[in-house]
């Protein structure tokens, strides 16, 4: 049975404006160890979907559907149990680390407490089990460090504490939240080298929820693609990079610079990303999408399997995608 | 071609003051562009990578003129941006534009497209008829790609993409000679961020402008670059043409930067060999001496720490500011 | 050279386009504040204190300053409220009637929290505005001055210059105009120098914008919203201030009149049993200061940038 189970997940904001869909009918499953990434632009529900399987979706946000961990439904937990599992069993990383860290306290005491409330540790324990853990998301004089306040850090160091702090109680899985979208390229390629290194260490399983394409190629088994809170595809990352099968994907490939490539002219996906409160009642790529078919506009199109596990929501068939 | 900008020793400092020090101690100097030089041709794109703190966007405002310098010149076609007289420096403001990073945050909330667009326009030719002025504006918002019957909308109503292409209509309404870009893109959605590049591609061809483009992101600054400037805490590692950079980098820091660029190709990201740069950026009030880049080069050696390294010129504009520098690729470059 | 506007419709329609409407950040916050239903109330009662204060006058039946001799000296029973005798809120001691004075009493404590608001916006916004941009010494300086102005004790020297110059509207106001813009030219400044470092002004300055130009086209007009609601919460507190000083007896002179005033002279009748003399002022006076906070409060809600 797979760790994370999800199952036609929606999530809807009440706003002045009327309801706001924000994901539409996310189905996906990660197994122990594995590593999934969740691609989308602004606007494509993605951190949304993060939350609402963390069960910290705003107060004007609703969550429908199944999200099944490891045979428990999240879902329907109670916030007390949900707490729990929080702290045992899954853990989130930002994009800000600031965010989550607080300032006024030492990096050892926030370590600390959260084994000591969790695990009940001694104090000194919970402290040396810290500094391991420092350790090893290679903070040079962990045990030194450990006394500093966080905004003594720099961003790609305090990254780290948050990964090490999201890995005290040993986590089965690890949402990353755009986790390198505020960290320079030499510091971003040292934590996804980190997070690699922590996967085969621990055995952590990853969500990685980003916009960056390149992230993804190196270090994810499986990519999901979503648009307009719509899952555009799904596959093994060596598939679905070699063979994108839905016009988006495609688009989307060519649309980024490479460095390893001379190219001319870029390819551009025309249009603006979706306005997530007048989603167009087919697929939410149409309005954007070259190949579009008439009934694209007025039908969504279902998510099929095909090939070695590989699922696809288009109309146009696989063969005919540009 | 003629040289239309000449950058020469430009040292950037600004004066810091420490938290709750005394009102007597002396402040601190922190030097955010040291010693850069070179040459800007007229028509040509330079692009200008660096990570947060190497003092790329100092430089950008340098150029513009918003941040005073400290020593060395900035030579715009001729003149000394530093003795310029009024009227000269009036033509410089005029000649020069400037695109920012946050597409949103560039624009006035309060005022409309329009007014925005306008703005430079008024500024330098106020005498220009209300017509006229709107004439200009609305060919232009035509030009980079925006319907001209949103002139009365906000910047509030667009997205990031719209917003980026109203503040690139602002930069050009003055038919400027250099536009200086400061991460146009970096704030954008990927799908949006290559309509951008495209945009400003298409622009700079069209209207034979010369261009400085500043972003992080190796990719997209070679894309749209004919010359790459790599600069490491306010210094210049490397300068050369886009290709060459990328093919056949000499600085160590370049190696590292490109092989820290993710490629988007789960078969090309592992066939390359990609060496990780450990540490981090040290404090620029306390910067390393000698070579800049010392304290996180993978091939350091004990005469790093002396002399500031000498600017190596390889042939064919190729630029190395070190003498250890040796071709290593680190792409396994593909043809599209 | 200025076109005719015909001349611009004709381009317009050259184009074949219509052009879109844009909805500007005041209209939103217009839409958000008629939402807010206390602050749409506050609003109206202002507007019907407004009309009462101008056009009360016209329905009263004696001018402010006339002594009703029939009723002068008469006991509690005879100067009460009535319809029939043209008193509608009574008479005083002195046989004026109450009415009149009181709507002359709100349009003096309108005025004067106004003209204090208004002397505030302007001269406090582009005082701070400057001093913000501008920065350095002069930034220095200039908040220096403000911050000289206001450890001085205000209540104090109003009084001595009441009692030096004579008990003047005049020197009421200028003691108010003195006073009211400090606070103001704080908020001020402390905005301009978050928005001083935004993008667009650094997009005004680097195209050649001038200094005045940018401080009047991109600073003033994103303070105005923090501007306006402190201006409206200032407005009752300038009220409140003139009835203070009035209640002391250095404000404003007879037979001119003001709200604290009356509730001044309305609070020495209690005794003798003439309660609406202090009832109808006191009314007027709570009603108007509840309207402005509620308005007030309406407004910071709707140009609340963290809303937007």
């Amino acid at each position: 049975m797979s760790l994370l189970e999800i199952e036609d997940l929606r999530v809807t904001f009440r706003t002045a404006d009327g309801p706001v869909n924000a994901v539409n009918g996310l189905s996906f499953e990660i197994d122990k160890g594995e590593t999934l990434a969740i691609v989308g632009e602004s606007g494509s529900g993605k951190s949304q979907a993060a939350f609402a399987i963390m069960g910290l979706l705003a107060r004007n946000g609703g969550a429908t559907g199944k999200v099944n961990f490891d045979g428990t439904d999240l879902l329907s937990l109670s916030p007390r149990q949900l707490n729990k599992v929080r702290a045992q069993d899954i853990a989130m990383i930002f994009q800000d680390p600031m965010t989550s860290l607080n300032p006024y306290i030492r990096v050892r005491d926030q370590m600390a407490e959260v084994l000591q409330l969790h695990k009940g540790m001694s104090k000194k324990k919970a402290v040396a089990e810290s500094v391991r853990m420092l350790d090893a998301v290679r903070i040079p004089d962990a045990k030194m460090r450990v006394s500093m306040f966080p905004h003594e850090f720099s961003g790609g160091m305090r990254q780290r504490i948050m990964i090490a702090m999201a890995l005290l109680c040993h986590p089965r899985l690890l949402i990353a939240d755009e986790p390198t979208t505020a960290l320079d390229v030499t510091v971003q390629a040292q934590i996804m080298d980190l997070l690699t290194d922590i996967r085969k260490e621990f055995g952590t399983a990853i969500i990685l929820i980003t916009h960056d394409l390149g992230i993804v190629a190196d270090s994810c088994d499986k990519t999901l693609v979503l648009y307009g809170g719509q899952i555009m595809e799904q596959g093994a990352t060596t598939d679905v990079f070699a063979a994108p099968s839905h016009p988006y994907t495609k688009g989307l490939l060519k649309a980024v610079p490479r460095l390893d490539r001379d190219d001319d002219e870029l390819q551009t996906i025309a249009g603006e990303p979706p306005d997530m409160s007048c989603l167009p009642a087919g697929c939410p790529f149409s309005p954007r999408c070259v190949q579009a078919l008439p009934q694209c506009a007025t039908t969504r199109p279902a998510l099929d399997l095909f090939g070695a596990g590989r699922m696809r929501a288009c109309h146009v068939p696989f063969a005919e995608v540009i | 071609m003629p040289t239309i900008l000449s950058v020469q020793d430009l040292h950037v400092d600004f004066d810091i003051r420490r938290q709750g020090a005394w009102p007597w101690t002396p402040w601190q100097r922190l030097q955010a562009v040291g010693g850069l030089s070179f040459d800007l041709q007229k028509g040509e794109t330079l692009g200008i990578v660096g990570e947060s703190g190497s003092g790329k966007s100092t430089l950008a405002r340098a150029i513009v003129g918003t941040v005073p310098t400290s020593k060395g010149k900035i030579v715009w076609k001729g003149d000394d941006l530093a003795a310029m007289n009024a009227t000269a420096r009036r033509k410089h403001r005029r000649d020069v534009q400037m695109i920012f990073q946050d597409p949103l945050a560039a624009l006035n909330p309060r005022m409309n497209v329009g007014e925005i667009i306008a703005e430079p326009l008024t500024t330098h030719e106020p005498g220009t008829s209300r017509a006229e002025v709107k004439r200009r504006v609305g060919e232009l918002m035509e030009r980079v790609g925006l319907l001209s019957n949103l002139v009365n909308r906000y910047p509030h109503e667009f997205s990031g993409g719209q917003c980026q292409r109203i503040g690139i209509a602002r930069a050009l309404i003055l038919k400027p000679e250099l536009v200086v870009c400061d991460e146009p893109v970096s704030a954008l959605d990927v799908s949006v961020q290559a309509q951008v590049v495209n945009l400003l591609r298409e622009l700079q061809r069209d209207m034979g402008l010369s261009m400085i483009f500043i972003a992080h992101d190796l990719s997209v600054v070679k894309h749209i670059s004919d010359r790459i400037l790599v600069m490491y805490m306010g210094r210049v590692m490397e300068l050369a043409t886009s290709r060459e950079l990328t093919r056949e980098p000499r600085h160590p820091y370049t190696q590292a930067l490109i092989s820290s660029v993710p490629i988007p190709d789960p078969v090309a990201e592992k066939a390359r060999h990609r060496p990780i740069l450990e540490g981090e950026l040290p404090s620029p009030l306390n910067p390393p001496s000698g070579c800049v880049f010392r304290t996180r080069c993978p091939k350091v050696q004990p005469s790093c720490a002396g002399e500031l390294p000498v600017m190596q010129d390889v042939g064919n504009g190729h630029h190395v500011a070190c003498p250890y520098q040796e071709v290593q690729q680190v792409l396994v470059t593909q043809q599209a | 050279m200025i076109t005719k506007p015909g001349d611009v419709e004709l381009i317009a329609n050259a184009a074949g386009l219509a052009e879109v409407k844009g909805r500007s950040l005041w209209q939103d916050a217009r839409r958000r504040f008629m939402r807010n239903k206390a602050a749409v109330a506050g609003m109206i009662v202002l507007v019907f204190i407004g009309l009462f204060a101008v056009f009360g006058g016209f329905l009263a039946q004696y001018p402010n300053d006339y002594v009703d001799f029939t009723l002068t000296g008469a006991g509690a029973s005879n100067g009460v409220p009535s319809i029939e005798t043209g008193h509608y809120f009574g008479v005083d001691p002195d046989g004026r009637d109450l009415y009149a004075r009181t709507v002359q009493g709100t349009g003096i404590s309108l005025m004067v929290g106004i003209v204090g608001a208004m002397v505030a916006v302007v001269v406090g916004t582009l005082y701070g505005a400057t001093a913000g941009y501008v920065g350095g010494r002069t930034d220095g300086v200039m908040m220096r001055i403000v911050d000289i102005l206001m450890s001085i004790p205000f209540m104090f020297v109003l009084i001595l210059m009441l009692v030096i110059f004579g008990r003047s509207i005049l020197m009421l106001f200028i003691g108010i105009g003195l006073i009211s813009w400090l606070d103001m030219a704080r908020i001020a400044r402390g905005q301009t120098l978050t928005i001083k470092n935004k993008e667009f002004v650094e997009a005004a300055v680097a195209t050649g914008v001038r200094p005045m130009t940018i401080i009047l086209r991109h600073i003033v007009p994103n303070l105005l919203g923090i501007v306006i609601v402190y201006a409206t919460l200032l407005v009752p507190n300038m009220i409140i201030f003139e009835s203070f000083i009035s209640f002391l007896g250095l404000g404003v002179q007879e037979p001119m009149t003001s709200l604290g005033a009356l509730i001044n002279s309305g609070a020495g009748q209690m005794n003798y049993g003439r309660l609406w003399m202090l009832a109808y002022p006191l009314f007027f006076f709570l009603i108007t200061l509840f309207a402005f906070f509620f308005v007030g409060d309406g407004l910071r809600d709707a140009l609340d940038p963290k809303d937007r």
